[in-house]
């Protein structure tokens, strides 16, 4: 039975979905980078929302919630949307029109791979990411996908519990994203020049953006206008409070200044950290995960990838990598029944394996993502090449990618 | 004729600007610039990565003036800019060769008032 109320929801948080990608993640990496490379960016994020969104409706779906295959992936039975129809497919949901969960479940697929571009920023040639793009979501997200939360996908069948997508969205994208900044190696000058963020005040744009679509991707995950919606609400704002809270007052002791970049970079941390645990979770419970992932991320961020070296130019890993992984393991411990009777108790709640299931869950992402991602980068490499050549990485890629320039000398 | 450059900080152009109306001397152009002296960079911290870029942001004052007015325009630019601090710039004077007014055509001391 189709009912109206879940209905408006879900087309609502599919809307809402659909703004973290464009303008929100645009925004957000947009600010972070150089004012030559600014719309090649913003371009990477908008691209993938047109990209995807067809990849989607034509066979993307079909692989990742289509009839089970050896619980690995889904069949292409669906392909083209066949047989996907206005009537509620149970499997996922009861109330609301198979369709509708099809559209809402598209708008995480194109953000997933839009998070990865903040591991290549400023260096990768506008072919090779456009070719990236369509296989990594084909060959990477879709199973993903499928495994978690497809119906007879082999971690759902495990009870793994990823309420919106810890490990499907944040592990997948972020590991993989530290393979694909490894792959490319540095920028040109990087440590040796200064590269310090062009516009601040986009990127904190963004983030708020993030952090409004966030409530669409997580509350909306409970696929119903019903309480657990108002439990992954509540979630979802008071771990982003609580992160970007604990991001400026560790910034403030470490370096002597609170910062607003620390503040967005901690709240989008929260963000992803609270994502897997959302529908899962206690106000309180909540609390501590933002304050565990800024602590956890601000290390990777600001000290680790300082010391490795390597260039993960906007943290797409030491954010939705680290704090991705940090979020499904949490929710292993401080899960609660009593929130959402669906789910599983925690190791802290009396339920030691679910822990266990978790990190089963993140590891074999983990494992998967990381070798997908790199035999793609591998092949696409000795096809086209994934990095642009060093006279254009200086021009800047508007000009060299796209002849177009974000600001002018002309009025 | 002289061009007198002037690289001044920008939280003091309006000082500048103030006192050289009061001295008669009107016309200018006024650009931002970065650099640095001997005040050196500042250090900026994005996500703990500190960013010692060296420049630092500064006003830069040209001022094509007749020998008479070179003093007094020196005089202005010194008595403003002042805060007795390092980084409150350097003023510059090298010869004018030449100087034509666009709209008339008018040349040399003429063109310059």
């Amino acid at each position: 039975m189709i009912n109206s109320g879940d209905t408006a929801w879900i087309l609502m948080s599919t809307a809402l979905v659909m703004l973290m990608t464009a303008p929100g993640l645009a925004f957000f990496y947009g600010g972070l980078v150089r004012r030559k490379n600014v719309l090649a960016t913003m371009m990477q994020s908008f691209f993938v929302l047109c990209l995807i969104s067809i990849q989607w409706i034509l066979w993307g779906y079909s692989l990742s919630f289509g009839p089970d295959k050896g619980h690995f992936i889904g069949s292409l039975a669906w392909i083209g949307l066949k047989g996907v129809t206005m009537a509620p497919n149970p499997d996922y949901s009861s109330t609301i029109p198979h369709l509708l969960f099809m559209v809402y479940q598209m708008m995480f697929a194109v953000i997933t791979p839009g998070l990865i571009t903040g591991a290549f920023a400023e260096r990768m040639k506008f072919s090779a990411y456009a070719i990236f793009t369509i296989f990594w979501a084909t060959l990477v997200y879709d199973p993903v996908c499928h495994w978690v939360w497809g119906a007879g996908g082999w971690l759902r069948n495990l009870g793994a519990l990823d309420f919106a997508g810890g490990t499907v969205v944040h592990v997948s994208s972020g590991m993989s994203a530290l393979v694909c900044a490894l792959y490319l190696g540095k920028r040109r000058g990087y440590g040796r020049e200064p590269m310090p963020p062009h516009n601040l005040p986009l990127t904190i744009l963004g983030a708020s953006l993030l952090w409004f679509g966030w409530f669409g991707f997580n509350a909306g995950s409970a696929l119903g206008s019903n309480e657990l919606a108002v439990w992954a609400f509540i979630a979802t704002n008071t771990a982003a409070a609580a992160a970007g809270l604990t991001w400026m007052f560790i910034e403030w002791k470490a370096t002597g200044k609170p910062t607003i970049l620390g503040g967005a970079t901690g709240a989008v941390a929260g963000l992803v950290a609270v994502t897997p645990a959302a529908g899962f979770v206690s106000p309180l419970s909540a609390i501590l995960i933002g304050i565990a992932v800024a602590f956890v991320c601000y290390t990777a961020v600001a000290v680790v990838k300082l010391k490795l070296a390597y260039d993960d130019s906007l943290d797409a890993f030491g954010v939705h990598g680290i704090g991705g992984t940090l979020g499904a393991l949490l929710t292993g411990l401080l899960a609660q029944k009593l929130i959402n009777p669906a789910g599983n108790n925690g190791l802290f709640f009396g339920n030691p394996k679910q822990f266990g299931i978790q990190a089963i869950g993140v590891v074999a992402t983990i494992a998967y993502s990381v070798t997908v991602t790199f035999i793609l980068l591998k092949i696409i490499d000795a096809i086209v090449g994934m990095r642009v050549p060093d006279e254009e990485e200086v021009i800047g890629l508007d000009i060299t990618q796209h002849e177009e320039s974000a600001y002018t000398l002309l009025d | 004729m002289k061009l007198i450059t002037a690289i001044i900080q920008p939280h003091k152009l309006e000082d500048v600007l103030q006192e050289l109306d009061k001295n008669e001397i009107h016309l200018r152009t006024v650009s931002d610039v970065i650099g640095c002296g001997r005040q050196k960079g500042r250090t900026e911290v994005y996500r703990g990565r500190k960013e010692t870029g060296g420049c630092l942001k500064k006003v830069r004052l040209e001022i094509a003036v007749n020998e008479d007015f070179v003093q007094p325009t020196i005089k202005a630019i010194m008595a403003a800019a002042k805060t007795g601090n390092i980084g409150d710039g350097k003023i510059f004077i090298t010869d004018l060769v030449e100087c034509i007014r666009i709209r008339t055509g008018e040349k040399g001391q003429e063109a310059i008032g």
